[in-house]
């Protein structure tokens, strides 16, 4: 290697080697930090009574939206309020007694299984318990 | 005077060559014909870019950026500030018409086969002036924080997110994490000020520079020597200015009548309302999602509507390259045709939007 060839090696290496120096901590700043989350597997939803027979109450699960629905029967079904098509929050239609996403028309039926729309997947179900007042709901599994 | 003034320019004018620009502007013809009127559009997308800029600095002294002050600042704005609702009125108002402004330009530039030869980079860096402009109304539509902007952005970002490998990794670094938070607001104000302008005006540069450089084109058919042309200055820039002008008044009549509204403020844990729909400039991708169906061949519904846009923007972008006709000064229905259709899918699948939200 002659002594213009080495300078060049060099100028052209050290030119290289400066922009990978900013452009990694560049990248790394943009993306986001990481947030420690809380996994909450068990809330209380709602106190007993509070919802009457045909109506719903959408609650807070952790981060995440979940619906209660005390169906027109009395029995109290909840689900993940997330829509499985593009992450809407969901509604309890009374009239028809279905689940609606508002978004792109995706329904759903009270045992959380999608009846038409483009929905790919049914509804994350929850499990519903009394416990003295309170409507507790908490993950299967 | 005359004097002080003359020396006045004759300082510029060593200085900036001023008088080359002059004589430039002097000599650039237009041409003149029965589809003159769409050169227009042009002119008045770049005016109503001036308009969001010169707004858009206006308010940034009032608007506050998070999750517990957005929408108070949009409140504020709206009510206290003196003649606040007129400043914020009109950049969404003159944001939207620049949107339909930039379609109708771009639309014209395809059936009068703009993009041929030697005009193919202004064709590429339009179709990404058309992207970097939606993405200036996808950013700006969540900043007042209100419920509809909420949602459009969640499912907006959630596409994102169906692609392949890296689809939860754009959805993340697009949020600031997993879902629509405060850090979504912070990124998206960065992006709405910061990098997209920065984009804009180096893409528009080089836009404008090819446009000045290359001159307008000639509808195809029409002989070199039966073109009538007319200069760009001062002719051409007059009765451009004159549509800048009907473009304000329509802007100031629209704000005065129809004050941008501000909505409900956003409420994560709330049910998305019913009738919920995106700004209407992407209704025609909102529709196509709600009537895809869920599997096709097993393959999600979303992500095969995802990839058919996709590849229609890469194909639209490329057409200079596709039609070869037109790049030989022939005339080429086919892709005459297959613009009516795309512009015919546009228009029909934004009204069914509109007209069948129960669709």
């Amino acid at each position: 290697m002659n002594r213009r060839k080495f300078i060049d090696l060099f100028l052209g290496g050290s030119l290289i080697g400066t922009f990978i120096a900013f452009l990694y901590p560049t990248i790394s700043y943009l993306l986001p930090t990481k947030q420690i989350e809380v996994v909450i597997k068990k809330i209380t939803a709602a106190r007993l009574g509070e919802l009457a027979p045909n109506t719903s109450k959408i609650f807070k699960f952790g981060t995440s939206p979940g619906i209660l629905i005390n169906t027109s029967d009395g029995e109290l079904r909840a689900f993940s309020a997330i829509c499985t098509h593009l992450t809407c929050t969901v509604i309890y239609e009374e009239d028809t007694g279905t689940i609606l996403c508002p978004c792109h028309n995706g329904r759903f039926d009270l045992g959380g299984n999608v009846v038409s729309g483009p929905p790919p997947a049914p509804l994350e179900s929850y499990n519903v318990e009394i416990s003295g007042e309170d409507i507790v709901v908490s993950k299967k599994g | 005077m005359k004097n002080i003034l003359q020396s006045i320019y004759s300082y510029l004018d060593s200085r900036f060559m001023l008088s080359g620009l002059i004589q430039f502007a002097k000599k650039k013809k237009v041409p003149e014909h029965k589809h003159s009127f769409w050169y227009y559009f042009g002119g008045i997308c770049l005016f109503l870019f001036i308009l969001q800029v010169l707004t858009g600095i206006l308010l940034l002294l009032y608007y506050s950026p998070s999750v517990n002050s957005a929408h108070e600042s949009i409140i504020f704005i709206m009510s206290q500030v003196k003649f606040g609702w007129l400043m914020r009125s009109v950049h969404s108002w003159s944001a939207n018409i620049l949107i339909a402004a930039i379609f109708i330009h771009m639309f014209s530039s395809f059936f009068l086969k703009a993009y041929r030869s030697p005009r193919e980079l202004t064709w590429i860096t339009g179709f990404f002036l058309l992207l970097v402009f939606l993405a200036f109304g996808f950013s700006g539509y969540l900043l007042p924080w209100n419920e509809l902007s909420f949602f459009a952005t969640r499912v907006g970002t959630d596409i994102a997110g169906t692609l392949p490998l890296i689809g939860k990794h754009i959805k993340t670094f697009i949020l600031g994490g997993t879902d629509v938070t405060g850090a979504t607001i912070s990124r998206f104000f960065w992006l709405h000020i910061g990098i997209l302008p920065l984009l804009t005006v180096m893409i528009l540069g080089i836009h404008v520079l090819l446009v000045q450089t290359l001159g307008m084109s000639k509808p195809i058919g029409i002989p070199e020597n039966k073109v009538k042309e007319v200069p760009f200055f001062p002719n051409f820039i007059l009765k451009d200015s004159l549509g800048w002008m009907l473009m304000l008044a329509i802007i100031g009549v629209l704000c005065v009548f129809f004050p941008w509204e501000i909505g409900q403020k956003a409420d994560p844990f709330a049910a998305t309302p019913i009738g919920i729909k995106p700004e209407w400039y992407f209704c025609f991708m909102f529709s196509t999602l709600k009537i895809i169906p869920a599997h096709i061949f097993s393959i999600e519904g979303e992500m095969i509507a995802l990839f058919g846009f996709m590849i229609g923007g890469l194909l639209w972008m490329l057409v200079p390259f596709l039609d070869r006709n037109a790049a030989k000064e022939r005339r080429s229905p086919f892709f005459s045709v297959m613009g009516w259709i795309v512009l015919l899918y546009i228009v029909v699948m934004t009204a069914v939007t509109y007209l069948l939200p129960g669709l």
